[in-house]
Parts: structure tokens; C-alpha cells; sequence
């Protein structure tokens, strides 16, 4: 874990909300210098606090007008083993999200339709003939946020 | 909104490394910079690609717990989503506001240093937060896949 000043916190803000600015922009923001703001911008990078970039698109826009995340209960813990469900579900282009979790499901998918026609198809074709998988809850997105945080 | 094929190809280079230089995307995508630079361009003024953004890793911020909520709220107050979430914001360690149409009506995205931080954001912050009917905790394990793609 690398030691984070308040330069490096307000940059990371800043980045969290735009990931495209330049290190002159970001040196502007912050009072750096261009070379100054590259240098901690690749710092942050290279300590891993800086996963990687990710494009935020209008999925509607796109022609996927329909978001759910789906709970996902396994049958048979034991016979099945996760590895098998796991490397099924990845393959399948519509499901961008997979988490392994441990409550009430075993795992949390997002899984991206054209429309509610759509994703029954998705549901029926590619979720429920999963290996191993039982129990299935699904909730429409609404609304989604993200917030910046605890920085700082 | 007009959509076509090479627009999607565009996309979908997009999608799956948005950290790539324009003159990569452009090669892989196999058009010239200048079709690269217009159409992302056009894709931008029609809204259909948002921005980017960077993502960080909470892990190696000292996050080490993250915890999947989901409330159902006391419906019989109208104001009850609104003033939730509105409360929900100014709570740091919340990462993620979504709402559904379903069993669960909000999600929260809430990371913690450790299981006692954790259980001290639970008791004071989350459980004092308006409305609540219901909650479940679904802890995360591993995030398997994490991705914007969309079977374009």
C-alpha cells in the first residue's frame, strides 16, 4: 500500500471522473506542472491504485435498452465444481459482470438486452443451461451511480 | 440515433482496452485515424459514448472488505427512494447507488479497511440511513469478470 498525499487524492478524483485528462490539464487543476502531474499520474499507476480505464458508453443509446443483475443460487455444491460454472458464464458475451459472493447467492451477474424479449432469450439459452446453476433472482437497473469514494 | 457496422467495430475495440491509442484503435479497428477520430468524435456529440473514467482499486487503497446491500424500503412513503439516496450519498465508503424494479429496490456498493470499520459503517451509518424495510448483505469474495463490453 503506497502512502497517498492530498495531491495524489485530488488527482485521483479528478481522473475517477474524467480518465481521458491530459497531465497538462490535471497539472492546471492541481497547481503542477505538466511533468509533475505525468510523474505522480504514473506513480499512481504504478502502485496498481490506478486499475485501468473504463469507458462509460449510454447503453440505451447502443441499442441495450435493458440492464439486470441476476442472483445466482448452484444447485449442487460439491458436485459441481465453481471452476466449471465460472468459465461458462464469462463466455457469454451478453454478462459483463460476474462477482463470487457469499450470502443469499453464490454469485452476482449483470447481463446486458436489446429489450425484455431479448434477455428472456439470454435467460433461457445461455443463464439457467449453466452448469450447476439453481436458484435464480433477477432485478431490472433502474438507475445506477457511482460515487468517488473515501478519497480523502 | 444511426449506428453502423463500422461504428460498432470502433466500439468494440473501444470497450475492451480503452487505455489504446487512437492510432491502435484505428489499426484494430481498421480504419484510418481520421475515420477514428471522426466517428469517436460523432459518438461523443450523440451521447452514445460517455466518457472515460479510472478505476480504482480499492484493495490496494487498504479497501479490503466490499459489501453488496440490498434494501427493500417502506414504500408507503413517497418520498422514500428520493430521501434514501440523498441520505445514502454522504456516506464515504458508499461506491455505488443503484435502483431496480424487483424484489430489491436499491443497491448500495459500500467498501471497508476491515470487518470491524465494516461493522462500524453498518451499525452507525448504513442501518440509520430513512426508510429501510429490509436489508441483505451479500459479501464479495472475487470479482471474476468486470467488463463495459456489449455484444455489439
Amino acid at each position: 500500500m503506497i502512502d497517498l498525499d492530498d495531491l495524489d487524492r485530488a488527482m485521483l478524483r479528478a481522473l475517477a471522473l474524467d480518465g481521458g485528462l491530459s497531465a497538462g490539464e490535471l497539472g492546471r487543476r492541481l497547481g503542477l506542472s505538466q511533468p509533475a502531474a505525468w510523474r505522480r499520474q504514473k506513480r499512481l499507476e504504478e502502485a496498481g491504485v490506478i486499475k485501468g480505464l473504463r469507458l462509460e458508453v449510454d447503453r440505451t443509446a447502443l441499442g441495450f435498452g435493458v440492464t439486470v443483475f441476476l442472483g445466482v443460487k448452484l444447485a449442487a455444491k460439491g458436485r459441481v465444481s465453481l471452476e466449471d460454472f465460472e468459465r461458462a458464464v464469462v463466455a457469454i458475451p451478453e454478462v459483463q459482470v460476474v462477482q463470487h459472493v457469499l450470502g443469499l447467492f453464490d454469485y452476482r451477474l449483470r447481463v446486458v438486452a436489446r429489450d425484455i424479449a431479448d434477455f428472456e432469450r439470454v435467460l433461457r439459452r445461455r443463464i439457467m443451461t449453466l452448469p450447476g446453476v439453481g436458484n435464480v433472482e433477477a432485478n431490472v437497473l433502474l438507475t445506477e451511480e457511482r460515487r468517488a469514494g473515501p478519497i480523502g | 440515433m444511426f449506428i453502423d457496422e463500422t461504428d460498432r467495430r470502433i466500439l468494440r475495440h473501444y470497450l475492451a482496452d480503452p487505455a489504446a491509442s487512437r492510432a491502435v484503435l484505428a489499426e484494430r479497428a481498421g480504419v484510418t485515424t481520421a475515420t477514428l477520430w471522426r466517428r469517436m468524435e460523432r459518438l461523443g456529440d450523440q451521447g452514445a459514448v460517455k466518457g472515460l473514467r479510472a478505476v480504482i482499486d480499492w484493495r490496494r487503497m487498504g479497501y479490503e472488505v466490499e459489501v453488496s446491500l440490498r434494501f427493500t424500503l417502506d414504500k408507503t412513503n413517497p418520498r422514500a427512494f428520493d430521501e434514501f439516496i440523498e441520505a445514502a450519498r454522504l456516506v464515504p465508503e458508499v461506491i455505488g447507488i443503484e435502483t431496480f424494479l424487483g424484489r430489491v429496490d436499491v443497491r448500495l456498493n459500500v467498501i471497508a479497511r476491515d470487518m470491524a470499520q465494516y461493522q462500524e459503517i453498518y451499525r452507525n451509518r448504513i442501518l440509520a440511513l430513512p426508510h429501510i424495510a429490509e436489508v441483505e448483505a451479500l459479501m464479495l469474495i472475487a470479482t471474476i469478470k468486470d467488463s463495459e463490453g456489449l455484444p455489439l
